[in-house]
């Protein structure tokens, strides 16, 4: 996140803010988790927040390739479904614990993006994200068929972890309180891990690679290879976000791997700012609080989310998050 | 053709090398030597065929007919991304930078291609020579100044510059530059051309321009491109004298 110069421009309340958000850019990982700890105090009820913050990992992820590296997928439903499905087969077939349940949803989804990315990284713009959308298609397909491991299309059910069985601890998830705490101390460690890869060398071959490709290439930057790591690093991330929802909602539904889903990343990344840290978590959390609020209104609460993201789109391309950088940085 | 005899081995040769696009014949069995240590330059009239020519031996695509071989190893059709780290580096005919990262930013990240590629844990900050080398760079090619400006906010001239750092960030044997005074005002030539000179006293470079004028001053050789093919070769002196030459130059003003 760069904060250039604040100039003398704006009034002592916009530099007051402006130095908060400044504040907030150089500490963004202790900044998101600040917020997230004290998050479902600030909700009527903690599955909302849980929602939150499992679609906002997931788009977190997801921001990587799109906001980060600037390529669009539209496939990524695939390795959130992965995640879910491997975490919830490895509980409800295979007895195996929550611990390395999570495990091997995060490793399912990775492999998906090794073969997916590594199928789509050397077709370009639309057509890799049509290549992407036509991969997780047949992930979908696939899943489905396997009616006897996966459910079929009522989804698999019984993902049933209520005691975590942590020595010492008598934590249960059925308290919505410690659910939501036990999803944060999974964020809290993707956060930080996703903070540190952008600090990186790697993360300056993802901005690279956005800003001018060619140049990258001619600077020694294998670029097929980069984005292939790249997409296999968000597909593990998306996998992380998808094995908590299982665990969370105690089954895997079929949509999770529909490109509804993967619809969803790019909405929450857009609508909350591409490319920005925290957007993902504010395109999340307004993307789902808005889904929350209308529903209780009308059925129809797509047309009304599907207008605020055109206007968004239209007006304020950066995003919410983005354009309040963008404010305090003229 | 001119039989040029130098005592120093070609650091790159180029064997019959040809290129068509489509039916369109750019450039046809093309043979050359790049003596290690001067300064060739590569001169011809607009669509001679320079920039592709050009490409070729920087690896921007593989050419349809013809070999390239660099200190005597064959990289044909070795990826783009391999030439920097082999000691091959060039600058673009049209500014080709990282628009929305500043002028060190820019260069950092050219120098971190050569070392740290994969690293996706060690955070930037720690790896303080690289920004001393950054800086060093910028220096040395006049943008001392313009460390935190956006690249895209950098003037043409500058972006030029920064263009050069971006190349001697691998610390080239070979320096490949294309028209690197295309649109500049004529001090800004003037100093590009001063840093060029300067540049060649460590390293082997390869420029093109189509201002003969221009180079023929600070070359060692010269080699003349038209119509895609290799019109004549040798030290300014014999290219000067060339009939040929003259005749495609005629009437061209001051070129
Ligand atoms: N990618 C391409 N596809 C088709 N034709 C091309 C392509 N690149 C170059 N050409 C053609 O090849 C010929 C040589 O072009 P080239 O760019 O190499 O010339 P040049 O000597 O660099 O000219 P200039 O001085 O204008 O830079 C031109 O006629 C050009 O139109
Ligand atoms: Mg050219």
């Amino acid at each position: 996140m760069s904060l250039a110069n604040p100039q003398e421009r704006l009034t002592v309340s916009g530099r007051r803010l402006a130095g908060l958000v400044s504040l907030m850019a150089r500490h963004r990982v202790a900044a998101v988790l600040g917020f997230l700890l004290i998050f479902p105090f600030l909700l009527p009820y903690e599955a909302l927040a849980v929602n939150i913050l499992i679609y906002g990992l997931y788009a977190l992820g997801f921001n990587m390739v799109f906001g980060y590296m600037g390529v669009l997928s539209f496939g990524h439903a695939a390795f959130f479904g992965l995640g879910s499905y491997a975490t919830g087969i490895a509980i409800v077939h295979y007895g195996v614990p929550w611990l390395p349940a999570i495990g091997i949803g995060i490793v399912a989804a990775g492999l998906g993006a090794a073969v997916i990315g590594g199928l789509a990284i050397r077709t370009r713009g639309i057509y890799f994200a049509m290549v992407t959308l036509a991969l997780s298609q047949c992930v979908y397909y696939l899943v489905y068929q396997m009616e006897d491991l996966s459910g079929g299309e009522n989804g698999l059910r019984g993902v049933d972890v209520y005691d975590l069985n942590i020595p010492g601890l008598e934590l249960t998830l059925i308290d919505p309180l410690t659910k939501y705490y036990f999803v944060f101390a999974f964020v809290a460690l993707a956060v930080w891990l996703f903070s540190r890869l952008l600090a990186s060398p790697f993360g300056a071959v993802l901005e690279a690679l956005r800003e001018n490709e060619s140049r990258a290439r001619a600077c020694g930057t294998d670029v097929a290879m980069s984005k292939w790591l790249a997409f296999v690093i968000s597909g593990l991330f998306c996998g992380l976000a998808g094995a908590l929802n299982a665990i969370h909602l105690t089954i895997v539904p079929i949509e999770s791997l529909h490109y509804h889903t993967s619809g969803l990343a790019v909405m929450m990344a857009l609508l909350g700012g591409m490319g920005t840290f925290f957007g993902p978590f504010v395109g999340a959390l307004t993307f789902l609080m808005l889904e929350d609020v209308i529903t209780l209104v009308t059925v129809h609460w797509q047309l009304f989310v599907g207008a605020l993201f055109v206007f968004f789109i239209l007006f304020f391309p950066r995003g919410i998050w983005g354009t309040l950088l963008h404010w305090l940085s003229r | 053709m001119n039989d040029v005899t130098t005592s120093a081995e070609p650091i790159m040769r180029a064997e019959s090398l040809g290129m068509r696009f489509g039916g369109f014949t750019a450039l046809k069995d093309v043979s050359v030597a790049f003596p290690a240590g001067e300064l060739t330059a590569i001169i011809g009239p607009n669509g001679a065929g320079k920039s592709t020519f050009f490409n070729l031996i920087s690896g921007a695509f593989p050419p349809s007919e013809g070999r390239i071989y660099f200190r005597g190893r064959d990289i044909t059709r070795t990826p783009q991304h391999r030439f920097a780290r082999l000691g091959i580096a060039k600058s673009f005919q049209i500014t080709n930078v990282f628009p929305q990262l500043t002028a060190l930013e820019n260069v950092r990240f050219a120098i971190q291609c050569m070392s740290q590629r994969f690293n996706v844990w060690t955070p930037r900050g720690r790896f303080a020579e690289m920004t001393e080398r950054a800086a060093s760079l910028l220096q040395m090619v006049g943008l001392d100044q313009h460390h935190h400006r956006l690249a895209m906010n950098l003037a043409h001239g500058e972006q030029r510059a920064l263009e050069i750092a971006l190349a001697l960030a691998c610390d080239p044997a070979l320096l490949l530059l294309d028209e690197p005074t295309a649109g500049m005002s004529p001090e800004e030539t003037t100093a590009m051309m001063d840093l060029i000179t300067s540049l060649a006293a460590e390293r082997t470079v390869v420029l093109v321009e189509h201002k003969m004028k221009l180079v023929m001053g600070i070359s060692n050789r010269l080699i003349v491109l038209h119509h895609g093919e290799l019109l004549a070769e040798g030290t300014p002196e014999e290219v000067r004298a060339n009939d040929e030459v003259r005749r495609v130059y005629l009437g061209q003003g001051d070129r």
